[in-house]
C-alpha cells in the first residue's frame, strides 16, 4: 500500500444523499457511506447501477450537496458553513483546484461549441493569472501529456473519437494541478482496445504526479488492476471494503461474493468450468428502502437476523470490514 | 457434415452518404450450423452488427447496399427475396435480440401484445393461440406473474426484465436462428450472469442457433463454441473458442485479448494497449485493416490483404505471417496454458 502517512486525504463520514420524490417518498441513493482516502493511492469504489457510487463521487467533488454526513479534504470540511458569498467562492476556487473529476461519458461531459483549447484553458484562467502565452504553452504541454498534439488545440470535441475525447476531459481535470481526481467510470463508453491506453496512462500519470484518485467503476478486473484498495457498495451502503488483492482472494460478503462469480472472464476454460452464484431477482428500489440488510432479498444465505436490523460494517481485521451479520 | 442454416460467403456491404461510401463491410464469410452458437467479436464500427443484420435485412436500404457476395440462409439468397417474404421470415426463421431493450421496445405498447406482434397478419394462428403462445414463451424466459405483466408497458418493468421480453419476443414464433446484438451490454454484471444463462438453458432446451454479437470477450468465452473476430470491416481470425484463446494466431486478436484487465492480472504489470486507433472506412487501406497498429507488419500488409490461412480444425487466420516466406512469430495469448497462475 502506497500510504505515506496516517492522515487520510480524503475522510468521508456518513455521507447520505437523499433525494425527495414525492411527499412520502424518499430516494435514499447513499446512505450512511464511510470511508477514507491516503495520500498517493487508488481507491477503487464499484457496485452495480444504482448502487449510489456515482452519487457519493459527485457528493465529494460537490456537485451535489449530501443531505447529512462530512467529507473532510486535507482536514477541511468541504462542507462548513460559511459567513459571507466571498468565503463560498474563496473555498470554491481552493477545493476546485485540489479535486478535479473525469466523467463517465466523454460525449456528453464536453461542451460541443468550445475548442480544446478553451475546454483545457478554462480551469487555468480561473485558477490564477496567467498570461497569454504562458497559458498556451501550458495547454500544449497538457494536451502532450495526454497524447494528443499541439495541433489539436483550435478542433471542437466533435472531431475526436472517444478514446481522444477522454484524453482531453483527463487534460481539463489535470489543468489546475489537482492533488485528488474522482474518475467516474472514465472508461466504460470506450472501446475495449482504448481502455487499455486510458488506464496505462491515468496509472503513468499518477506514477509522475503522486495524484491521488477515487476510482469509480462496475467492471471489477479493472478495478482490481488499478486499485490498492476497494470499496464494495449495493443500494447506497458500504457492504465491503478491503485491499484489492485481499478482497479478491477472500471476498466476505454474499454479495461481494456473487459479484466476483458474475464476471465473464475471458478465457473459455475458467468461464464454462466456473460455479455461478447466479443472484435472483433484481437490485431492488432504492426508494424508502426497510431497516434491514439492503441485500437480504437477494442473498442466497439470508437468515432472521439479516432482517432485524442494518448490519453495520465490521473490522475484519488488516484493513478487511464487511458489513455483514453472517460474515 | 450437415448444411449450415446460415452462410454468409464473401459479402461486402457499404452505405451512401453525403461525405462519400462507407465500406462497413468488406468480403466478410461465415456461416452458422444448426445448434451452435457462434460469437462475432469485435469493437464499435468494425461491421459485426452491419453483417449480422443483412440476415434479415434490417440495414436501411438505401443509404444501404449490398456490394457483392451472398447471404445464404437455409440454402436460398436472403437478397433475392421481396420484402414480403422477409416479413415471413423475421421472427418465424430468424429472431432478433436488439442491444438495448429501452430503444427497441415499443413504449405505448403493453409487454403481451408486443409479443404477440409476432403473429399478426400470419394465418393459422387465432388470436387466443397468440395469446397462450406469448404468455407460455413469458414465463420460459423468467417472467414471473406473467398475467400482470403482459398488461405492464415497458417503463414499468427494469432492464433486466425488459431483455428478457426481448428474448421471448425473439423466440415466440419458433425460429431456427437467434440473432443476439449484444444482448447484455446495457446490463449490470449479476444480471447479465441471469441473461446468459437464460440464453444458454433455451439452446439445450429449443435447440435454437445463437449467434452472438458481442465486443466483450468474457461473453464469448462463456456462451460460443466458434468465434469470427472481426476488425475494419473484415473477419481476421475465426475458428473454435479454445483456439482463439489459447492458440491466438492473429495480432488483432491477441492484442485485444493482452489489452483486458483480468482478475488474474496483477497491478503492477502494465495493460498492452494497442495503440492507435481503427481504420477510417470512409477509405479503408488496401492491405490488412490492422496493419497500421501491428506490432510485427511488413510491407505487403499494408499494400495487399491477407488470405485466409487455413490452421487446420476450422482455425483460419487473415494475416501475413502465416505466409511461408514471413518470419516465424510467436503469438502470446495472455490465457494461453502455462500464462495463467
Amino acid at each position: 500500500m502506497k500510504r505515506t502517512n496516517d492522515t487520510p486525504l480524503l475522510a468521508v463520514e456518513g455521507l447520505s444523499k437523499y433525494f425527495r420524490m414525492s411527499r412520502t417518498d424518499v430516494l435514499k441513493a447513499v446512505d450512511g457511506v464511510s470511508f477514507e482516502v491516503f495520500k498517493g493511492e487508488t481507491v477503487g469504489l464499484v457496485g452495480e447501477s444504482g448502487c449510489g457510487k456515482s452519487t457519493t463521487g459527485r457528493c465529494i467533488v460537490r456537485l451535489h450537496e449530501p443531505s447529512a454526513g462530512s467529507v473532510r479534504f486535507d482536514g477541511e470540511d468541504v462542507y462548513a458553513p460559511v459567513r459571507s458569498r466571498a468565503e463560498a467562492r474563496a473555498r470554491s476556487r481552493r477545493l476546485c483546484k485540489d479535486m478535479q473529476m473525469v466523467f463517465q461519458n466523454p460525449y456528453s461531459s464536453l461542451n460541443p461549441r468550445m475548442t480544446v483549447k478553451d475546454i483545457v484553458g478554462e480551469g487555468l484562467s480561473l485558477a490564477g493569472r496567467m498570461g497569454e502565452r504562458e497559458r498556451d504553452e501550458r495547454i500544449t504541454e497538457l494536451l502532450r501529456t495526454v497524447g494528443l498534439g499541439a495541433d489539436h488545440v483550435s478542433r471542437f470535441p466533435h472531431e475526436f473519437s472517444g478514446g481522444q475525447r477522454q484524453r482531453i476531459g483527463i487534460a481539463r481535470a489535470l489543468s489546475v494541478d489537482p492533488r485528488f481526481i474522482v474518475c467516474d467510470e472514465p472508461i466504460s463508453a470506450l472501446d475495449v482496445s482504448i481502455q487499455a491506453q486510458v488506464i496505462n496512462m491515468l496509472k503513468r500519470l499518477q506514477a509522475e504526479r503522486g495524484l491521488t484518485y477515487l476510482f469509480i467503476a462496475h467492471d471489477l478486473s479493472v478495478v482490481k488492476y488499478v486499485s490498492d484498495r476497494v470499496i464494495v457498495m449495493y443500494l447506497g451502503t458500504v457492504v465491503e471494503q478491503s485491499e484489492s488483492v485481499e478482497l479478491y482472494r477472500h471476498p466476505l460478503h454474499p454479495y461481494t461474493r456473487a459479484l466476483f462469480s458474475a464476471i465473464p472472464e475471458a478465457d473459455p476454460r475458467i468461464a464454462k468450468g466456473r460455479e455461478r452464484i447466479l443472484l435472483k431477482g433484481e437490485i431492488p428500489s432504492p426508494i424508502n428502502p426497510k431497516d434491514e440488510c439492503r441485500f437480504a432479498d437477494r442473498c442466497p444465505m439470508a437468515q432472521a437476523v439479516c432482517r432485524s436490523g442494518r448490519p453495520p460494517l465490521r473490522d475484519m481485521g488488516g484493513g478487511h470490514s464487511v458489513a455483514c451479520f453472517l460474515a | 457434415m450437415p448444411e449450415p442454416i446460415l452462410d454468409v460467403q464473401d459479402l461486402s456491404y457499404s452505405f451512401k452518404t453525403y461525405g462519400g461510401e462507407v465500406e462497413a463491410v468488406r468480403g466478410v464469410s461465415f456461416n452458422v450450423f444448426p445448434g451452435e452458437v457462434v460469437g462475432i467479436v469485435g469493437e464499435s464500427g468494425c461491421g459485426k452488427s452491419v453483417s449480422a443484420q443483412c440476415a434479415l435485412r434490417l440495414n436501411p436500404e438505401p443509404p444501404g447496399f449490398r456490394k457483392g457476395g451472398r447471404l445464404l440462409y437455409k440454402g436460398e439468397d436472403v437478397f433475392g427475396k421481396t420484402e414480403r417474404e422477409m416479413r415471413d421470415m423475421r421472427g418465424t426463421e430468424i429472431g432478433f435480440v436488439f442491444q438495448d431493450p429501452m430503444t427497441y421496445l415499443n413504449p405505448t405498447m403493453k409487454i403481451g401484445a408486443q409479443v404477440e406482434e409476432v403473429f399478426v397478419g400470419r394465418p393459422g394462428v387465432s388470436r387466443k393461440d397468440a395469446k397462450r403462445r406469448s404468455a407460455e414463451m413469458l414465463r420460459l424466459v423468467g417472467i414471473s406473474d406473467v398475467e400482470r405483466r403482459s398488461n405492464q408497458y415497458p417503463h414499468e418493468l427494469s432492464g433486466g426484465m425488459k431483455q428478457r421480453v426481448m428474448i421471448a419476443m425473439a423466440l415466440v414464433g419458433g425460429p431456427s436462428l437467434i440473432i443476439a446484438d449484444e444482448p447484455t451490454t446495457s446490463l449490470d454484471v449479476t444480471i447479465e450472469a441471469q441473461i446468459l444463462e437464460l440464453l444458454d438453458g433455451l439452446r439445450k432446451k429449443l435447440g435454437t442457433s445463437i449467434v452472438i454479437i458481442t465486443h466483450d470477450l468474457g461473453v464469448i468465452a462463456k456462451m460460443c463454441d466458434r468465434v469470427y473476430v472481426m476488425y475494419g470491416g473484415k473477419v481476421v481470425e475465426s475458428g473454435p473458442v479454445e483456439d482463439i484463446f489459447y492458440r491466438t494466431a492473429h495480432p488483432y486478436t491477441a492484442g485485444l485479448l493482452g489489452s483486458i484487465a483480468r482478475l488474474e492480472t496483477e497491478c503492477a504489470d502494465e495493460l498492452k494497449a494497442i495503440e492507435g486507433t481503427p481504420p477510417d472506412l470512409f477509405s479503408p487501406p488496401p492491405g490488412c485493416p490492422f496493419a497500421a497498429r501491428c506490432d510485427y507488419a511488413m510491407r505487403v500488409c499494408y499494400e495487399r490483404p491477407a488470405p485466409g490461412y487455413d490452421l487446420g480444425g476450422g482455425h483460419a487466420s487473415s494475416c501475413w505471417l502465416r505466409h511461408e516466406y514471413a518470419a516465424p512469430v510467436e503469438l502470446r495469448s495472455p490465457c494461453a496454458p502455462g500464462t495463467v497462475a
